[in-house]
């Protein structure tokens, strides 16, 4: 039952008002997309232990999707942002790199 | 034997008899007994029988933890069976039965297999299934089968309600011992909001029972100062306290379910049974306290032998003697208390029995002081009796069990240490590290669980922090009460821990096996889980076969895995499992701690969402009429839908016959206003909606409908349904019934998240609309009649709407049919719906108007082979499945689903393709059956080549057809196939066009 505040209306949401979606930041393939692009882009997702960004939406609230960052194992939730980005934006990282000295992920450093 | 006292009883009011029955015989107690007391003064120590092997079972208890005095109770509604007696209050007329026993109690033709034993060993539900499929079919499986579950299911429909609450709360205090008591007051006094909840009908805990003579906090006694901290507490206005009320999970962020017991003492006070309590709190304080261990020895099962702590609060609480003779079996100084208590009360104590060799501190002298006889470095051999302890005899606690002595006495109280109650502490993720002085697990402070801040929300006090003795428990809970009314937003005071007064104890003495070395067969008789009857043996058999992870080794022996879910056996036996490994105890570990801490009722899981307000229903603007016109109805997802409106003595089936008849022939009309009804707005509309639905719907011209098919990313069909073109930027796209919420939320989920710079915008209007399917040859007359609009096919042809009037109504008309009749979808607004189907009731009447079914609608759809979402979709079949290759664009380089489509499986010529069935008899084929080809498959079944997805009678044919998905259907045409029935039955059916009735259209397009 964790509590995440919604970007777009700033309520502080507790799980049973929002919808969990997964991965964050999914690049789309489409057609022309290689076989194992698509592959990647279905079914393959991280699963870490650790810090993790995913997308959520605020289902029964404002009805806006968003992201956020927080650790699957401690159940800390560095921050949530807009949905309206490819890769997590600066201030977020951050907030990470204070709480987790050196952590790496993908490319976002 | 076990008796009433008249000394003693601090919970009970012997100025009143309460009257109650257990296996249908009466029996006396007063207020403030539990059933298990009262048992116990009624001279009734053999409660239940053991799981598996039917033992005698007797009380061991005094509380959460009770394992064997497990008890159906009440009847008819208000049935429950594995109640427990330790923690049930008795109230006048309260009715239990014993469980798991045939014929009776006493006599129990199940105790069989206590005989058989040495063929249930640990892993016995495992091993069987090795032997082959007779043995376990006709042996096997029958003995599980008659002996799975303990108690009775209840057969009637509870008779109680049930409620949630909500609340927030800065500090959460769970346990209202001495420990929760003081870290209330100290998080309190920094004006932090305390919530504090109590598992019991009382507040204090063990302290009053346990208090020494010499005991005082704050130079009063231990209950005095209970008492006038509790009316401290309640003067506050910023402290809420709750009696009956266990913390039962500890969750993410600080969600926590607490149970709230309102009514099971008071059956006839009236509220809710039961309240679920939903709080978040900022910081949480586990005063959960410690659970005595049992001793394992041979015969530790006995009716008669209990905990030590029992013992005493059965004397000191409800005034009842659990036996005249009690032998005392312990490692530590603790059950000299229950010496010294059982002594005052004037009862025998001819031995305690004290594994350490050099015995215990001061409270071993009080004990002999008394005249008790102490033997240090001895150990239980053996208890024996049958239903009833008889004697003990004692042997050396280094040896292998050779009997030194033999004492007659008719209950034992053992004491194996304490362990603190961790179990909230560990719910959410709070590790625990051994302490090998106390020889317990406790919380690791530094491994606290964490929120969304990252810090530590729960906080151990006192014996839950493995804090033992009163001065320690006192500091510590005061210590966690200011940290946490800090951590919450208190303000820090500089308040102290009440004065205590010191101990002189003796150091507890690890004993995880009485003796020693004891013999295999008096590991064979010593019990762990008394539950679920897993003995010594059975966790070291487990070792030797492999299971060397405590979480394997639980499942495969089903150690702790009862409804106490091993409260009193998870230390002992994973200490067991550590020797048999040879390995320290903190290697092996413990298993997972999981909520509810104690079994909640699934009444107060529901709350008060049963019967109609289970869910809501949604209802359209007409479903009044549809109500007071005896409409069958049909859930479609949240909506309730007319599935026929049989007549007076009319069968549902002949309603449906004659819908489908009226409306081919004449005119019927149907509420379509659950149908889903979607806005998609904006100069990128067309260019989004080209994305979502496999056609191209940016070339809809302003006027037209277009049927439309919408798939997942995977390729799979998920919706269907007509588009209309409102004007340039606007279109409105119908889902289907049951897809309207699901379909919006994917189209924002794709507008949000992926394609947040098209400019488009959504809005789900399904509601904000009635919309009725006017169908038949009779349609265009009835709306003539009405007038208005113009609603020929000249100025309103298949496939177009029109905005305009009908009769006194705003409309807005779809030329769309699914149903092969001339068709008019009219939408008006939803305040219009019932006044606009009035009017088409009336108006019609002379065109034989009537109203259909969803029932209907579907063999109508089915009879012109349209696809229904759900029969002929189940997530896995593509429209290329259905041959709706006609609806899917060539020309667009993308849409959701497309590169899905691609796939090589996707594209296997061997992909099972839409067919039309017919029976060769004429007959209905079973749904959903399967239709078998030559051959067999790997597990020597017949090969399956297609299956039904749709079937029915259809009235217009006069026979049964079908459709169904089959392997090359399309190019079988004529073929004969076999669908064996699950009635033993071969059904024929030939393999024929989908479309039944009417192919070219020629009704639909007038
Ligand atoms: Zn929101």
């Amino acid at each position: 039952m964790l509590i995440l505040q919604c970007p777009c209306c700033g309520v502080m949401a507790d799980e049973t008002e929002l919808a969990a979606g997964g991965e964050a930041h999914l690049k789309r393939f489409g057609p022309g997309s290689s076989d194992d692009d698509f592959e990647s882009y279905l079914f393959n997702r991280v699963n870490p232990k650790g810090v993790h960004f995913e997308r959520w939406r605020h289902a029964y609230g404002c009805g806006k999707w968003f992201h956020a960052a927080r650790c699957t194992a401690t159940l800390e939730v560095f921050g949530t942002y807009s949905a309206q980005v490819t890769e997590p934006p600066q201030e977020i990282r951050d907030k990470i790199s204070a709480r987790r000295p050196g952590w790496r992920w993908r490319e976002f450093g | 034997m076990s008796t009433r006292l008249t000394g003693f009883g601090r919970l009970i009011d012997r100025s009143k008899p309460l009257r109650f029955t257990f296996d249908g015989k009466w029996m006396r107690g007063h207020p403030g007994d539990t059933l298990a007391s009262a048992l116990l003064a009624n001279d009734q120590m053999l409660v239940g029988r053991s799981f598996k092997y039917h033992r005698p079972r007797g009380i061991v208890a005094s509380g959460a933890e009770e394992p064997n005095a497990l008890v159906n109770l009440g009847k008819g509604g208000r049935f429950e069976p594995n109640q427990r007696a330790t923690t049930t209050e008795l109230f006048e007329g309260l009715r239990a039965e014993s469980q798991n026993r045939w014929p009776s109690l006493d006599f129990d033709i199940g105790s069989v297999n206590t005989y058989l034993a040495r063929f249930l060993p640990a892993g016995f539900y495992y091993k069987m299934f090795i032997h082959p499929r007779p043995f376990w079919k006709h042996v096997y499986e029958p003995f599980i089968r008659q002996s799975a579950g303990l108690g009775r299911a209840p057969k009637d429909r509870d008779g109680d309600t049930y409620e949630h609450f909500h609340t927030h709360a800065d500090v959460l205090v769970i346990g209202g011992g001495v420990a929760g008591l003081q870290a209330a007051k100290a998080a309190a006094d920094t004006g932090a909001r305390v919530f504090v909840l109590e598992q019991t009908a009382h507040w204090g805990g063990r302290a009053p029972v346990d208090a020494r003579d010499e005991d005082r906090i704050a130079g009063q006694g231990a209950a005095d100062w209970v008492a006038a901290t509790v009316a401290e507490l309640e003067a506050m206005p910023n402290v809420t306290l709750r009696l009956r009320c266990m913390g039962a999970g500890v969750y993410d962020h600080g969600y926590v379910l607490a149970y709230e017991r309102l009514r099971d003492h008071a059956p006839d006070a009236t509220g809710p049974r039961h309240r679920l309590w939903r709080i978040r709190a900022k910081q949480i304080i586990s005063a959960t306290g410690a659970i005595e261990r049992p001793l394992s020895f041979a015969g530790n099962d006995i009716p008669g032998v209990m905990l030590a702590s029992a013992v005493r609060d059965y004397v000191v609480n409800y005034a009842v003697s659990p036996g005249d003779r009690t032998v005392i079996a312990t490692n530590n100084d603790d059950a000299y208390l229950t010496a010294i208590v059982l002594k005052k009360a004037g009862l025998d104590v001819p031995r305690i029995v004290d594994a350490r060799a050099q015995g215990g501190g001061a409270l071993m002298e009080a004990a002999k002081a008394l005249g008790i006889r102490v033997d240090t470095g001895r150990a239980i051999a053996k208890v024996k009796g049958g239903k009833r302890v008889t004697k003990v005899q004692i042997c050396a606690q280094a040896g292998e069990g050779g009997v030194l002595d033999e004492i007659a006495c008719d209950a034992v109280a053992m004491s194996g240490g304490w362990s603190p109650v961790v179990h909230l502490w560990s719910h959410c993720g709070g590790k625990l590290f051994w302490d090998d002085a106390q020889a317990m697990f406790r919380p690791d402070a530094a491994h606290p669980p964490t929120g969304a801040d990252g810090q530590g929300f729960v906080t151990c006090a006192g014996a839950a922090s493995g804090a033992l003795d009163m001065a320690h428990v006192l500091e510590d809970a005061h210590a966690a009460g200011l940290a946490a009314g800090k951590a919450a937003g208190g303000k820090a005071k500089r308040t102290k821990a009440p004065e205590t007064t010191a101990r002189a104890d003796a150091p507890i003495e690890p004993v995880w096996l009485m003796p020693q070395g004891a013999k295999v067969e008096l590991r064979t008789k010593t019990w762990l889980d008394f539950q679920n009857d897993v003995k010594v043996s059975d966790v070291q058999l487990a070792a030797q076969e492999g299971f060397e992870s405590v979480e394997h080794a639980k499942r495969y022996t089903t150690l702790g895995m009862a409804t106490d879910q091993g409260k009193l056996s998870n230390i002992n036996g994973l200490a067991i499992l550590s020797d048999a490994l040879g390995q320290p105890i903190p290697q092996t570990g413990t298993t997972t701690f999981r909520p509810p801490y104690t079994p909640i009722s699934m009444g107060a899981i529901g709350g008060e969402a049963r019967g109609v307000v289970f869910q809501p229903i949604r209802r359209t603007p007409i479903h009044g009429w549809h109500e007071a016109h005896g409409a069958d109805w049909e859930p479609v997802g949240q909506w309730r839908r007319p599935y026929a409106f049989p007549r007076k003595g009319e069968s549902v089936h002949d309603a449906v016959m004659r819908e489908v008849k009226n409306t081919r022939e004449a005119l019927g009309l149907l509420d379509a206003s659950t149908l889903g009804k979607l806005i998609v707005k904006g100069p990128d509309a067309g260019k989004f909606l080209d994305m979502l639905y496999t056609n191209m719907m940016s070339t809809l011209p302003v006027g037209k409908c277009r049927y439309g098919l919408m798939c997942t990313e995977n390729g799979f069909l998920t919706d269907d349904g007509v588009v209309a073109r409102i004007d340039e930027d606007t279109f409105l796209c119908h889902t289907t019934t049951g897809g309207a919420d699901r379909i919006h939320a994917h189209m924002e989920e794709w507008l949000q998240t992926e394609w947040w710079d098209w400019k488009v915008y959504v809005a789900n209007v399904t509601e904000q609309f009635a919309q009725v399917a006017v169908v038949g040859p009779n349609a265009r007359k009835v709306l003539e009649k009405l007038g208005g609009m113009d609603v020929r096919a000249e100025a309103l042809p298949f496939m177009a709407w029109a905005d305009g009037r009908i009769g006194d109504f705003d409309a807005r008309v779809y030329r769309i049919s699914f149903s092969g009749e001339l068709s008019y979808e009219i939408a008006v607004r939803a305040s219009q719906g019932l006044a606009f189907w009035e009017a088409l009731m009336e108006a019609g009447a002379e065109f034989g108007a009537m109203p259909y079914g969803t029932e209907a609608l579907h063999i109508m759809r089915a009879e012109k082979g349209f696809i229904m979402i759900g029969d002929e979709t189940d997530g896995t079949v593509i429209p290329q499945d259905l041959g709706l290759d006609w609806a899917i664009s060539k020309k667009k380089a993308d849409y959701i689903g497309k590169r899905g489509q691609e796939r090589a499986h996707m594209t296997d010529p061997g992909r099972w393709k839409l067919v039309g069935l017919e029976t060769v008899d004429g007959s209905v084929l079973p749904d959903g059956a399967y239709a078998v080809g030559e051959g067999l498959n790997a597990n020597g079944q017949r090969v399956t080549i297609g299956r039904v997805t749709s079937t029915y009678f259809s009235p217009t044919l006069g026979r049964g057809i079908a459709m169904g998905l089959v392997k090359h259907g399309p190019d079988r045409m004529g073929e004969v196939i076999d669908f064996p029935g699950t009635d033993g039955k071969t059904y024929r059916a030939k393999i024929v066009d989908p479309v039944f009735h009417d192919k070219e259209g020629a009704k639909q397009n007038v």
